[in-house]
């Protein structure tokens, strides 16, 4: 089965399921650069927990290449106003939370989501996430799920909220099988959200300042304490606010976790004057990539923070870093739609069975190569498009994965960005030279087909270069490769 | 007198229509409307106007 390649996408990925002793080197946020190969989110989370997350592409690294969802906008009111947002219903170009071009009914939401399935094996999850609160007015959201039931039961369904009004609708939730919920929470002390939020809508008074947060804070605890209870998974979502709440959040990741979320995701702020927002239009500044991840790190002792997030919009459909909402707006939906049940079904298998034949070859390929005693720390880079396969050609790589090997085996360590290398210059030779330098210390690169030239000049500077692995998955590949490269030296040692 | 919805700032989210006493608010087109026979401007059942304390765009005024 090793050379059994997926076809639906031919970027069917998936991140590598080796250890991963040590943190990325770049600080990208998209998956095409470190979003996937980061310190999985997987690792400290609870079996049980996992087997009910493994096809939700927003909480599963691994699944995120797999797994398509479907945001439907039927949620346009809300109940609280905060800072970064300017609840304006407009421009297909921009891709941020909050932000729709459609505003659906829940029977026009059931029949987009339909016509999406029947175009696209990998939908797994329908979720509500506004554009304005799932749960301020309830009605058009639960409505939708109660359609999605009955029409899709195999799908798994999602809601996003701020959790003002929450604790009322816990039962619901659970009855209906909504098993994730995200609060999104930027603070656990009013003091801080204070300078988050303008006001809220509550008991049927506006409420502002102290009070204000204070009312929203205590119902966001009582809802995340609720389903908890309930044991439906809860994700908690912030966004990072440079100068406001930056110090803040290390505490928040203790204090939810300790009430039961499973996961949190951090999300920069995003902020320009032009989306008229008061943070945007007050210049508050979102924070750069390396702030990002110094918070992302104080709260990452476990793991369990989100790092392939992407901020999609409310109304995002397909795999997540790609939007195909265009393709299903109302006027371009078919008239009838065929039942597409089991082709989802055997597109889940087939993933299924891609895993365990993945994570089976991953643990023959470190046996192999701890076999092989290797004396010192060996690096190798691969090129992958992902899929957890050596499926990239040289010349076209933009950044390597890099693993470990050493007599206890096989690890992954992060990425090396050419990019981060350049040097200016311009033309092949040049991106040759500026690959070579991106691979120092590497010992090994492998790929699914380079060039007679680049061969040579990477010979040249001490690095083997092997395409004969081609497609194969990443681990195996490697155990191949230095099974070629050092049996014969380890069994001329011994002999000597 | 009665309350009444500019037209030109309101966003249509439907925040206001929720929390109407009197469901005075209907959705007309992409906007809501306010019914001015029967907006009581929440009088004797809430201390604000419930469509202005609800309204994110804060386009909802006294009509004049
Ligand atoms: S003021 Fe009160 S009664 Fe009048 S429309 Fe608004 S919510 Fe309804
Ligand atoms: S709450 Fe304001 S913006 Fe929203 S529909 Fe009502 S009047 Fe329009």
């Amino acid at each position: 089965m090793s050379s059994s390649i997926i076809s639906l996408k031919d970027a069917v990925a998936g991140s590598t399921t080796v250890d991963r002793a040590s943190k990325p080197t770049s600080t990208g946020g998209g998956c095409s650069t470190s979003g996937c190969g980061t310190p999985s989110a997987e690792a400290a989370i609870p079996a049980s927990v996992l087997a009910r997350i493994n096809d939700h592409p927003c909480y599963s690294e691994e699944a995120h290449h797999n797994f398509a969802r479907i945001h439907v906008a039927v949620a346009p009111a809300c109940n609280i106003q905060c800072n970064y947002c300017n609840r304006k219903y407009d421009c297909a170009n921009e891709s941020r939370p909050g932000v729709v071009s459609e505003r659906l009914s829940p029977e026009d939401a059931v029949r987009k989501v339909q016509a999406v399935a029947a175009k696209m094996p990998e939908l797994s999850v329908v979720g509500i996430a506004g554009p304005g609160d799932a749960l301020a007015d309830y009605r058009h959201t639960f409505a939708t799920f109660r359609l999605m039931r009955e029409v899709l039961p195999d799908l798994r369904l999602c809601l996003s909220t701020n959790g003002l009004a929450l604790v009322d609708h816990v039962e619901t939730i659970k009855s209906l099988g909504i098993d994730h919920v995200t609060i999104t929470m930027n603070a656990v002390d009013p003091h801080v959200s204070e300078g988050i939020y303008d006001w809220v809508y509550f008991n049927n008074r506006r409420l502002r300042g102290l009070e204000a947060a204070t009312v929203l804070l205590d119902r966001q605890m009582e809802g995340l304490d609720a389903l908890a209870r309930a044991d439906v998974l809860v994700k908690i979502n912030s966004v990072l606010i440079p100068g406001i709440n930056d110090d803040h959040l290390a505490k928040l990741n203790t204090v939810v976790r300790q009430h039961g979320a499973f996961i949190h995701n951090i999300m920069p702020l995003i902020s320009d004057p032009a989306h008229g927002t008061y943070f945007g239009l007050n210049g508050q500044r979102g924070p750069s990539p390396e702030e990002l991840q110094r918070v992302q790190d104080q709260v990452s002792g476990d793991a369990r923070v989100m790092r392939h997030c992407r901020q999609c919009r409310a109304d995002a459909v397909g795999l997540i870093g790609e939007d195909r909402g265009q393709e299903f707006t109302m006027a371009k939906l078919p008239e009838t739609v065929e039942d597409t049940t089991r082709e989802r079904e055997s597109y889940r298998a087939l993933i299924a069975h891609e895993q365990q034949d993945k994570t089976r070859q991953a643990g023959d390929a470190r046996r192999t190569i701890r076999a092989l005693e290797l004396t010192e720390e060996t690096l190798v880079a691969v090129c992958s498009k992902g899929g957890g396969r050596i499926n990239e050609h040289f010349g076209h790589a933009s950044e390597f994965k890099v693993y470990a090997a050493d007599s206890n085996g096989l690890r992954f360590i992060g990425h090396r960005r050419i990019d981060r290398y350049c040097g200016g210059g311009e033309g092949d030779d040049s991106k040759l030279e500026t690959t070579i330098v991106a691979l120092a210390g590497i010992r090994h690169v492998l790929c699914a087909k380079i060039g007679n030239c680049p061969r040579q000049q990477l010979s040249e500077a001490g690095i083997t270069v092997s395409d004969a692995q081609a497609f194969e998955y990443i681990e195996s590949a490697i155990a191949a490769h230095f099974h070629d490269c050092y049996a014969q030296t380890v069994a001329t040692e011994r002999r000597a | 007198m009665a309350y009444v919805i500019n037209e030109s700032a309101c966003t249509g989210c439907g925040s206001c229509e929720f929390g109407c006493p009197n469901a005075a608010i209907k959705m007309k087109g992409d906007i809501f409307v306010i019914n001015p026979s029967k907006c009581n401007e929440c009088k004797g059942h809430f201390d604000e106007p419930q469509c202005v304390a609800a309204c994110p765009a804060d386009c909802i005024t006294l009509a004049a």
